[in-house]
């Protein structure tokens, strides 16, 4: 008898799960979805690539005296001259690493945006490399090319080699960690906080008590709203102080533009928030649509690493991601130094996607 | 549309799926008029009453508040209206206080207001308890606070005392006794308790599968259904012959081998001295006595074979 009362309590589970297809969809099949695109994504070719940047290239150093013998030129997409070396590995795949020499000033910013981790000072009498010392990857970068490196030389080409941490401020991978993670809080305490509460709400009969009255709809979300966008300001300081205490990390732009830029990305979550809460009363099935918005972004907008090292094609479709556009306008007035006018497009859109997904979840907004 | 109806409303029709919800229903009421749809689970009562709420639409059929359309204009139908659901889980960690006052900007009501309902709830002692502290029919009365913020002309309360202990249950009658006495509010009350419905309202309507069975007050539904007062008694002694067949008027039962009878008095205030001077009369001395009313439920059970307690299938 008492296997029977196990068999029984597990097969009501079976049956309940079964006869709600949203559970069912959002169980089963997001899931496998999310596989396939990130499987497409992330193991469609063996190839990874590296860009690197070269600083002082035109001094002659031995460096470059050296790429010139050994290395391929050729071009990258915006039409600038580039060394590749390309390594074929049967275990790793193709290892392609595109030497770049740009101004200091290139390299900078293309440090602080994750488009190079690593940047080589080609001096008169030495090779330098900057990168920082804290960023794993940056250092794999750096040994892996070193490896090529002395792979292909016979001679003494190399005067001497030296290893130096990033100096310029922003440079740091801390300081490219920070405006992602601010842009990310926004979105994760809009959709877990908003969504959830809505849905949690509609479930208990709340939301239809409320509009039984003469209150006016939309304040009931613009109330939510305002006290999340809020919340997520006060966090958003607390965080950039502790970064500032901590870890040494200020803002060299326009602290008007960075604030636009926060309330921009605010109001598209809120707005992208009701949007997704607007009919399911089933907490299940709304943490499978959180989800589903959630995960690429997470994923693909490159708030922890750079999302240059995707494949071409996407990097586009990554850019229009709200949560790029956040990020990256963050991360350009906090460490490249930029204005109001520098993140104009991107407040305007954030603020369009924010209006046109409020109306819509406002539109189909189930309130019973 | 005479205006004396506060609601009219003809030929209501709500389907789901292939249930009939509320199967082709007239329903009219007037000013402080108190008003019991009374029927077991499923008979469709939540269903009409949301539709009057103004959260469904009828299939068939339209209702009238007032003379104006719940279809339309649900501001000023909400104005108007007191509700409270069958359950609504308020904020957690929200005080019943702050609850209250929530509710009270919604009607642009001033502080004094919430005041007024705390009071007539009796919820002084938990104003400032989470919602999620409260017990079932501190809740209800929450509710009901809530759906008196704003001097309802109609009240329409679904099933407000389900699951509630009697005492809770008998709290939340006295509140609306007193406010049919004090305020002139009329009430619609969705229950399946006959006492609930009979305490409270004159007109009950009796529901089921969709469809109003019986309306009337409770004497005019017993009397509808020709249903009467019932005495049944022990005795010791002979029963004489012609008592079988003629008692005095009265129409009665005899069961003589085990010494007992059954008597339906259809004017208790007559029939009950007959009955004792016939035992009188006859020497009869009686063991035990009682006498019952009939209740909603007989005449429920009466109408449907079934009980009011039981569910609709």
């Amino acid at each position: 008898m008492r296997r029977n009362e196990l068999w029984q309590l597990i097969l009501v589970h079976f049956r309940e799960l079964l006869r709600e297809p949203g559970v069912l969809f959002w169980g089963i099949g997001f899931p496998i979805l999310m596989a396939w695109g990130l499987g497409i994504a992330f193991t469609g070719n063996k190839e990874t690539r590296k860009d690197i940047a070269i600083i002082n290239y035109a001094e002659g150093g031995t460096l470059s005296k050296y790429m010139a013998e050994h290395a391929t030129k050729g071009k990258d997409k915006e039409g600038r001259e580039m060394f590749v070396f390309t390594i074929n590995d049967p275990v790793f795949g193709k290892n392609i690493f595109r030497l770049l020499p740009v101004d200091s000033i290139t390299a900078n910013t293309g440090v602080k945006r994750g488009i190079f981790e690593l940047m080589i000072d080609n001096r008169h009498d030495s090779t330098v490399f900057h990168l920082d010392p804290a960023n794993s990857e940056a250092r794999l970068l750096q040994l892996q090319l070193a490896t090529v490196l002395d792979s292909k030389h016979t001679d003494k080409t190399f005067s001497e080699i030296k290893t130096v941490p990033l100096e310029v401020k922003g440079t740091r991978y801390i300081d490219f960690l920070v405006p992602g993670l601010l842009a990310m809080n926004v979105m994760m305490a809009c959709l877990w906080g908003m969504s959830w509460t809505i849905i949690e709400r509609r479930k208990g009969n709340m939301l239809r008590r409320m509009v039984v009255t003469p209150v006016h709809r939309r304040n009931i979300l613009m109330g939510l709203m305002t006290a999340r966008i809020t919340m997520n300001f006060v966090e958003a300081l607390l965080l950039m102080v502790f970064a500032w205490i901590y870890f040494d990390t200020v803002i060299q732009g326009s602290i008007a533009a960075l604030l636009l830029v926060f309330i921009a990305g605010n109001i598209a979550f809120t707005g992208i928030a009701i949007l997704v809460s607007s009919r399911t009363a089933n907490t299940e099935v709304g943490n499978g649509i959180i989800n589903f918005v959630n995960m690429p972004m997470m994923i693909l907008s490159g708030i922890f690493f750079s999302y240059h090292n995707f494949p071409d094609w996407s990097i586009p479709v990554i850019q229009a991601l709200p949560l790029t556009m956040l990020a990256d306008g963050m991360r350009s007035i906090i460490n490249e130094g930029a204005g109001i006018i520098a993140v104009l497009d991107k407040t305007v859109i954030l603020t369009l996607v924010g209006v046109v997904t409020f109306g819509l979840g406002l539109k189909w907004f189930k309130w019973y | 549309m005479a205006d004396n109806y506060l609601i009219e409303a003809k030929g209501i029709c709500k389907h789901f799926k292939k249930v009939k919800a509320v199967d082709g229903v007239d329903f009219s009421m007037t000013k402080g008029e108190y008003v019991a749809l009374l029927g077991p689970n499923g008979a469709g009562k939540t269903t009409l009453v949301e539709m009057i709420e103004g959260i469904r639409s009828p299939d068939k059929g339209e209702i009238l508040v007032k003379g104006r359309s719940t279809r339309d204009d649900k501001q000023s139908l909400y104005r108007i209206l007191g509700i409270s659901f069958q359950e609504t889980r308020f904020l957690e960690k929200t005080t019943v206080e702050e609850t209250i006052r929530l509710f009270a900007s919604f009607y642009h009501q001033p502080g004094g207001k919430v005041e007024k309902v705390i009071s007539l709830t009796g919820l002084e002692e938990k104003r400032k308890s989470y919602t999620k502290n409260l017990s079932g029919g501190q809740r209800q009365r929450l509710a009901l606070a809530i759906s008196l913020l704003n001097d309802p002309e109609i009240l329409i309360l679904d099933e407000p005392t389900t699951g509630l202990d009697p005492a809770a249950r008998r709290e939340i009658w006295n509140i609306l006794l007193s406010l049919k006495e004090k305020h002139n509010t009329s009430l619609i009350l969705t229950t399946h308790y006959m006492e609930e419905a009979t305490q409270l309202c004159e007109r009950i309507i009796i529901m089921d599968h969709g469809k109003f069975l019986a309306e009337g007050t409770f004497d005019e539904l017993l009397q509808k259904m020709n249903l009467h007062d019932t005495a049944s008694f022990s005795f010791e002694g002979i029963v004489p012959d012609r008592l079988l067949s003629e008692s005095n008027g009265l129409k009665i039962d005899w069961d003589i081998d085990k010494g007992e009878g059954r008597c339906e008095m259809k004017n208790v205030a007559t029939d009950m001295p007959l009955l004792f001077s016939l035992f009188e009369k006859n020497n009869l001395r009686l063991t035990g006595f009682e006498h019952r009313r009939p209740t909603l439920d007989d005449l429920f059970l009466l109408m449907t074979g079934r009980r009011l307690t039981e569910e609709t299938e």
